[in-house]
């Protein structure tokens, strides 16, 4: 019997699931690694050559070298993990999560002053709300 | 015996700590948060507790994929401030309380909840951040403290009604113990708050605000809150309230005894990504 998920129906969310841990083993195992000061210097020092000794796969690789967290998401990444990564970069949480917004820095910053994002809209796929995938990416720029 | 005195409940977000270590406090972003915890170091300065019972969550910190526990207790002597990436918070080591740990830990796997003894484990954010909150930034902490982290991390997180129902043994097991202190069980984590994909940002000051309410009047109602619910409504993150069933499970009430006093209630938004909820129930 599959796994239930009855949280398929939100937009915009991926829930870290057993299924989602089993895609994401080794990309998530790589993050860890970087709570070490020393793979943190050997990564930042060559991204690809680090990134070689993990048994991840090549477009894990490629999200990792883009930076680009929906993807590592999508590949089984967990944002607390993937956090690392930011880390190393010197990013807050924050920046990693307007980064998947498409908003930029400041857009985002700004919706969080104003009081974040509203849920209205954003409860079921098939609303209207600016999470729903008709509406991405978001931001000005955009 | 011992006995809990009160129940603080806290958000624990990382930027919160960064705000402290780096010394923007009293930038115009974070005055109106810290000035909510005012109150609250205040009241902790004058009915300090001689042990800390502090439920929280392990960020991918000292729990990586290789294992992930569902509900581990800390039985250590002393637990180190650890390295998130961003190199170790400049925050006292925390010392525990192994006899006080080691009596909970069989008191409550004998009551069919199975928890994991952790003898040596780092402590993240998400236990440090609500000791500054409520204690400021002492050379020491003013007491020991026992780690209790929960999985929120990789789905399938603990239901509210096990939490809860945790908590209640919880509170049997400390209130067993033949010493006479004075335990103070925290829960931390939340409010709404999602950290990823095209929702980051959401943040429902509504529904945390009926959640708060729920938690002090209608606890049972809070525990019967089922896990969608708080991911629908409060973001994929907002499902580390549940950690604050229980602390609230272990108030004297849910055994029977009169309802807490409300010793203080905050909300704020926003402290990075994430709506601050803060509460202090004590034993009447």
């Amino acid at each position: 019997m599959a796994l239930e998920k009855p949280y398929q129906d939100i937009p915009g969310t991926t829930i870290f699931d057993a299924d989602q841990s089993r895609l994401g083993y080794h990309l998530n195992q790589f993050c860890m690694s970087l709570m070490k000061a020393d793979n943190r210097a050997r990564f930042k020092a060559d991204e690809r050559a680090y990134l070689d000794e993990w048994p991840m796969t090549e477009a894990q690789k490629q999200a990792v070298l883009d930076r680009d967290l929906n993807r590592c998401i999508a590949l089984g990444g967990n944002i607390y993990f993937l956090a690392k990564i930011g880390a190393t970069d010197g990013k807050s949480f924050q920046q990693m999560a307007g980064s998947m917004t498409g908003m930029s820095e400041e857009e985002y910053r700004e919706m969080m002053l104003g009081g974040g994002r509203s849920v209205e809209g954003n409860r079921y796929i098939g609303e209207d709300g600016d999470a729903q995938a008709h509406h991405q990416p978001q931001g000005r720029r955009n | 015996m011992a006995k809990i005195t009160a129940s603080v409940y806290t958000s624990h977000v990382p930027a919160i700590g960064a705000a402290i270590d780096l010394g923007k406090t009293t930038d115009p972003y974070w005055v109106p948060l810290f000035k909510g915890y005012e109150p609250s170091k205040e009241w902790m300065e004058a009915n300090k507790p001689d042990v800390i019972f502090l439920v929280y969550n392990d960020h991918a910190t000292a729990f990586s994929l290789e294992m992930i526990p569902t509900f581990a207790i800390g039985c250590a002597a002393e637990f180190q401030p650890a390295d998130e990436g961003w190199g170790p918070r400049p925050v006292p080591v925390v010392q525990g309380h192994p006899e006080l740990a080691a009596h909970i830990a069989q008191s409550v796997i004998q009551d069919d909840f199975d928890l994991t003894i952790v003898n040596k484990m780092d402590v993240d954010h998400g236990l440090t951040v609500p000791l500054n909150l409520l204690c400021g930034s002492p050379e020491a902490w003013p007491c020991p403290v026992i780690p209790f982290a929960v999985n929120v991390v990789q789905y399938p997180v603990p239901s509210g009604r096990r939490c809860y129902n945790l908590g209640r043994a919880i509170r049997k097991a400390i209130e067993s113990y033949d010493r006479p202190l004075k335990v103070q069980i925290w829960g931390t984590g939340g409010m709404s708050h999602q950290l990823q994909g095209p929702r980051a940002g959401l943040i429902n000051r509504e529904w945390d605000n009926a959640w708060l309410d729920k938690l002090i009047h209608d606890p049972e109602a809070a525990a019967a809150v089922p896990h969608v619910e708080y991911v629908r409504e409060s973001g994929s993150e907002g499902i580390e309230l549940v950690m604050w069933l229980i602390a609230r499970g272990a108030m004297d009430d849910v055994a029977g005894g009169p309802p807490p006093r409300q010793v203080h209630r905050f909300y704020h938004v926003p402290a990075s990504n994430t709506g601050v909820g803060h509460l202090i129930l004590e034993n009447q």
